[in-house]
Formats: structure tokens, C-alpha cells, sequence
């Protein structure tokens, strides 16, 4: 069975932090994860992570929620009951567009945000009572982790990090 | 420092000098004498006789509808004493009259609305340019010397505009203007017209001609002035005095720019349907013009990169040009469809005529308009990635630029020339004519200037402007993070 250590570099600037994952990454290691307390400007580049496609899922989800409208108008206003409400041509769905379009456009918004967001917190594994997983507890407030995973090479990764500037290094089991 | 080339100098005036003879052409084809129309009609009519022949109530009906509805001319004022015996006699006369006037109306209508919507855009420039200096917007400054450059148009077209506004209201040349026609405001007149005679402290020529050069001279004084302190701006090196004085002025300007806007649009286009009114009306062409203005910003950016003449300027510049050029042409489309949802709303016979006689007469442009004016860009500009793609910001915005003129187009000539119109050699002509004005202009007064505002406060940030997930192409991944 593999070793499950990993080790714990704490960095307390982010300039130092984002130099210290591309010192990383040139040496090749892979790097497991990185806690910050704020968003640090080009840590997912710096990093090589994917880009996200949320915007792409909220482009399909705006279109779900267009054609909802379309259809909702169209069954309730012209197929299901079409009256004459106030002269309004309810002939076809055409003839009265103008007068949907506010629903349209609102619930187009409507789909596209509410999906994403929920999309969001699925593929980011957030829910109520969610048991927190930071590392410690310094890193929601002015420290900067990185986790690293160890193959016997404790004693080069710490040299690597501590060149790096890293303020403290653990190795810990991770369970 | 950039070098206007030669063969671009021949282009304007190979363009210049085609415009000038479609402009020619369209007068010269305008009827000169009702009996002309007559006889084109009786021609016309020849050639498919069932249309005309012992139908004189079809012949009325259709008529009336279409009188009601272009709401102009003096085409009504006969109307009222028409007896029944020699009624077909003496309104086909009236309808001749009435076509003859959208006849002579189509050269001068072909001129204005290229004349407009370049105006327009260069205004609009002018403007968005005094909002990037009151915003102390950083990532523009090195576009600067470019909207400078642009605006730079203004001065010929105003000329050319302070002649056509002459022409319309002190010597008569056109019938533009319907509320020009004599007697329009005598109410012993055969063409008095009570509704304009009320909104008479208003729409009369005198006042038209002067707040007409009044706007014109505000906006060039802002020009003239602004280009000469922003080149000064660059060699001042006093403690950033220039600048601020550049700042306060542009404060100014903007104050008065929307102030002059809205009453232009009031007296320039909605002048032309004296009996329509709409309090929209004035955003909308800001909008229009608006989003015109950004395209061209980005096209004249582009075009000026490709040549290596604007060091500073990377591809989250032209990522940000595009974003505006998205973003306003939502803009656009929310207030087109304002107005139009509105009126269509509540049918209020005196606003729906506006719209009837787009609806009727012009349905294509008018529907394709919103087809190239927001389906496209939105869909062309949504992705992130396709804005900062140079070519792909030109094919979106060669649809734009068409899509607002066709916008004009389609707010001057429903009033002007009505169902006579066509998109022929002088509507063709005039923007050929005014594109190559606006080339020669543009880029000899981008020649004229050091194309980096070297003393902007700005600058520097401007240069190491950088959206977030843009990979600038000829860059390493190291000049930014």
C-alpha cells in the first residue's frame, strides 16, 4: 500500500505563494492542493488547471430556460384558452411575441443563474452541514497552503519549499 | 510615428470621388415636375392595368391608409374638399404630387442618412472618449490617440451637415422637413397643419437652423480643444495641470454632449414625423450611435495594430473593445424593443403610425435590423475566447456597423421618402462618399500625433492591461500574472 503522508507548506504572502507553485510545478512535483483565504490572481494558471465550463452550462441552461417561455406562453396563451384579452392578437404565437418577451428574457436569466448556481455547488461539493475540510484553520484567515503528496522524497521537497520561502512545513498522515 | 500610405490615400479618394458621383446620379434621376412622375406612373400603371382600372374605392381606401400613416405632405389638405364626382380625377393628381415629393425627397434622404450616421458615430466617439477621461479609465489611454484620430471626422462632416441643414431650412431645397412646407403654420393656408402649428414654439425654421449649428459648434469646440491639450498633455510635465484641465472640460462636455444629443435626435430625425413623438427617443439613438462608435474604434484599433503602428495595444484591448460592442448592442436592442413593445402595447393610434409604417413598408430592413443588430453579436460575441480573435470582432462588427445603418436608414425615409424607397446608387453612393472622408480624415490625423499619449498618468497601466483568462498571442505567459 502506497504512503498516504503529505506534506503541509504554509506561505503567508500570496506573491510568495504563487512564485513558490511555479518553483514547484518546474520541478515537477504534483501539487495536490492549495488553501487560500482570498482568490489569488493566476494561482489556477499558475497551477495548470482547466479551465471551467460553467459559463459554457449556463449558456444551455439560458436556452432550457428560453424554451420553457416559449412554450409555456404558447400552450397557456394561444393553444389552451386563447382569449380576447383587451384586443391582444392571440391568433398565433407570433402575433402576440411582443407581449412574452418579458417572460422570455426573465426566465431565460431565471434558468441560466439558478442551474449554474446549483451546478456549481455540485461539482464544488457544497451543501449545508457539509463537514468542513480545511487543513487548518489559519488558512481561512492570513495563511496560504500547499499540499503536497510524498514518495519518499521528505527531505528534497522540504529543501524545495523551504527555498521557496514557505513559512512552515508539516508532513502529516492524511487519512 | 505612423505613416499615412499612399495607397490608403488613394483608396479615400477613389471612395470620395465614386460617392460624389452616385450622390450626382441620384439628383440628376430625380423628377424635376410632377408631370414626370405622372407620366412614370401612367407607365408603370401600363404594365399591369388591373391594379388601377375601375377600382376608384380600392383606389381610396388604399390610399387613404397609406396618407394616414406617412402623415406628411400636403397630400391631406386636398383631401378635405374633394367632391365626389371628379374625386378619382383630382386624387390620383394628389397622389402624383405626393410621389413626387418622395421622389425628390429619396437623393437628399440617401445623403442625410449617410451623412447622420457618420456624424453620429464620430460624435459618439467624441463622447465615449470624454467618459474614458472623467472615468480615469486606465485600459483606454492607449487608445487614445485612435479616438482622437476618429473624431477627427468631425469637422467635415459637420460642414457638410451646417450646408444640408441650410439648404433644407433657409434656401428650400428639400422636402425633408415636412414641417417646412409654406403655410404649414397660416392656418388660411390650403397646408396649415394645426398639430405642428402647436408644437410651433418649438419646430419653426429659425430655431432649428440655430440650435441645429449650436450643437454642431459644442461639439466641435470640444474637439478642437481636446485634441490640442491632449497632444500638449503629452510634452506639459506640469504636474499633471493639463490633464486635470482635460478632465474638467471633458466634465463639461458630457454634461452638454447629452444635453445637445437628445435634442439632436429631437430635431434631426424626429423632426422629420412632426405629428410622432416618443420620450425614448433620444437614449435610443445614443444607443444606435453608440455601439456604431465602438465597432469603428475597434475596426481603426485592429487595422492600425496590423500596420504595428500602436505599440501598447494588446489583445485584451480588442477583448475589452468587443465587450463594449456586446454589451451596447444589448443596450441597443433593450430600448429598440422598449419603444417598440410600448407603442405596440397600448396602440395609441397617433404613436402606432411610427411603427405601421415601418411595419408595412419596410419589413425586411426593419426586421432584419434586429436580426444583425442583436442575434448576431450576441451570439458571435457571447464566447470570451472569440473576443479578443481580431477577425472575429471584424466579421461581428461589419454586421453591426450594417445593422445600424440600416437602422438610420430606416428612421429618416419612411418619413421622407415612404413606400418609394430603395436601396439604389444614391444611397450607395452617399457611403461611399462619407467612408472616404472619414479614411482620409481618420488617418491623416493619426499621422499627425505621437500614437502613445505619453503623458497620461495612466499609461503604464494601460500598457500592462491584461484580462484575466486572455493568452495574448506574440507573448510569453511571463509577461503577466
Amino acid at each position: 500500500m502506497e504512503s498516504s503522508k503529505v506534506i503541509h507548506a504554509f506561505y503567508n504572502d500570496d506573491e510568495i505563494l504563487l512564485d513558490a507553485v511555479k518553483a514547484v510545478k518546474a520541478e515537477h512535483h504534483h501539487i495536490e492542493e492549495v488553501f487560500c483565504p482570498f482568490p489569488v490572481h493566476g494561482l489556477d494558471k499558475a497551477m495548470g488547471l482547466a479551465p471551467t465550463r460553467l459559463a459554457i452550462t449556463a449558456f444551455f441552461y439560458g436556452i432550457t430556460g428560453l424554451s420553457f417561455a416559449i412554450w409555456m406562453t404558447n400552450y397557456m396563451m394561444i393553444q389552451d384558452w386563447p382569449q380576447d384579452i383587451g384586443g391582444k392578437p392571440s391568433f398565433s404565437w407570433l402575433e402576440n411575441m411582443p407581449a412574452f418577451v418579458p417572460i422570455m428574457f426573465e426566465l431565460t436569466v431565471f434558468f441560466a443563474a439558478h442551474l449554474m448556481v446549483i451546478t456549481f455547488y455540485m461539482r464544488s461539493r457544497i451543501w449545508p452541514f457539509k463537514e468542513a475540510e480545511n487543513p487548518d484553520p489559519r488558512t481561512t484567515d492570513d495563511h496560504f497552503l500547499m499540499e503536497i503528496p510524498v514518495k519518499n522524497n521528505v527531505d528534497e521537497l522540504t529543501t524545495l519549499l523551504t527555498k521557496t520561502g514557505a513559512v512552515e512545513i508539516n508532513v502529516v498522515d492524511k487519512h | 510615428m505612423y505613416q499615412f500610405s499612399g495607397k490608403l490615400k488613394m483608396l479615400s479618394f477613389a471612395l470620395i470621388l465614386i460617392g460624389a458621383i452616385g450622390i450626382g446620379v441620384g439628383f440628376y434621376n430625380a423628377p424635376s415636375s410632377v408631370e414626370d412622375v405622372k407620366e412614370m406612373m401612367s407607365h408603370e400603371a401600363s404594365s399591369h392595368v388591373d391594379d388601377h382600372a375601375g377600382a376608384n374605392n380600392h383606389a381610396v381606401a388604399g390610399d387613404h391608409k397609406e396618407e394616414s400613416h406617412v402623415a406628411a405632405t400636403v397630400e391631406h389638405v386636398e383631401h378635405a374638399d374633394n367632391g365626389s364626382e371628379d374625386h378619382g380625377v383630382s386624387h390620383e393628381d394628389a397622389h402624383a404630387e405626393h410621389v413626387f415629393h418622395q421622389l425628390q425627397n429619396r437623393p437628399w434622404s440617401a445623403l442625410y442618412v449617410s451623412l447622420f450616421f457618420f456624424l453620429g458615430v464620430t460624435l459618439l466617439v467624441l463622447a465615449f472618449y470624454a467618459s474614458q477621461r472623467v472615468a480615469q479609465s486606465a485600459w483606454s489611454v492607449v487608445l487614445f490617440r485612435v479616438m482622437e484620430a476618429i473624431t477627427a471626422n468631425l469637422v467635415p462632416v459637420s460642414i457638410i451637415m451646417i450646408l444640408v441643414i441650410l439648404s433644407a431650412s433657409v434656401l428650400h431645397w428639400n422636402h425633408m422637413f415636412v414641417w417646412m412646407t409654406e403655410g404649414t403654420f397660416d392656418p388660411s393656408s390650403p397646408n396649415y397643419d394645426a398639430i405642428v402649428d402647436g408644437k410651433s414654439w418649438w419646430i419653426n425654421t429659425p430655431g432649428w437652423t440655430i440650435r441645429s449649428i449650436i450643437y454642431l459648434l459644442i461639439w466641435n469646440a470640444y474637439r478642437w480643444f481636446i485634441r490640442k491639450n491632449s497632444i500638449a498633455e503629452d510634452t506639459a510635465n506640469d504636474g499633471y495641470k493639463t490633464y486635470k484641465k482635460n478632465y474638467n472640460v471633458s466634465v463639461g462636455f458630457l454634461f452638454l454632449f447629452m444635453i445637445t444629443e437628445t435634442m439632436m435626435s429631437w430635431d434631426w430625425i424626429m423632426g422629420l414625423d412632426p405629428h410622432w413623438f416618443s420620450t425614448l427617443f433620444g437614449w435610443y439613438v445614443l444607443a444606435s450611435l453608440l455601439v456604431s462608435a465602438l465597432t469603428v474604434i475597434a475596426f481603426v484599433t485592429i487595422y492600425l495594430r496590423s500596420k504595428d503602428a500602436l505599440p501598447g495595444v494588446n489583445d485584451s484591448h480588442i477583448h475589452d473593445l468587443a465587450k463594449f460592442m456586446f454589451g451596447f448592442s444589448v443596450f441597443w436592442t433593450y430600448l429598440w424593443f422598449s419603444q417598440f413593445m410600448l407603442i405596440w402595447y397600448a396602440d395609441i393610434p397617433e404613436e402606432t403610425t411610427y411603427f405601421v409604417a415601418r411595419f408595412e413598408e419596410y419589413k425586411v430592413p426593419f426586421l432584419a435590423m434586429v436580426a444583425m443588430n442583436f442575434v448576431f453579436p450576441i451570439l458571435l460575441l457571447l464566447n470570451s475566447d472569440y473576443k479578443s480573435i481580431p477577425w472575429f470582432v471584424v466579421i461581428g462588427g461589419i454586421v453591426i456597423l450594417c445593422g445600424h445603418y440600416v437602422d438610420v436608414f430606416v428612421m429618416v425615409m419612411p418619413a421622407t421618402v415612404g413606400s418609394q424607397w430603395y436601396f439604389g446608387i444614391p444611397e450607395f453612393g452617399a457611403l461611399l462618399f462619407f467612408l472616404g472622408i472619414f479614411i482620409f480624415t481618420v488617418f491623416s490625423a493619426f499621422a499627425k500625433a505621437n500614437p502613445v499619449p505619453k503623458g497620461n498618468p495612466f499609461l503604464k497601466e494601460s500598457e500592462h492591461f491584461h484580462y484575466y483568462n486572455i493568452e495574448h498571442r506574440g507573448e510569453g505567459s511571463g509577461d503577466h500574472h
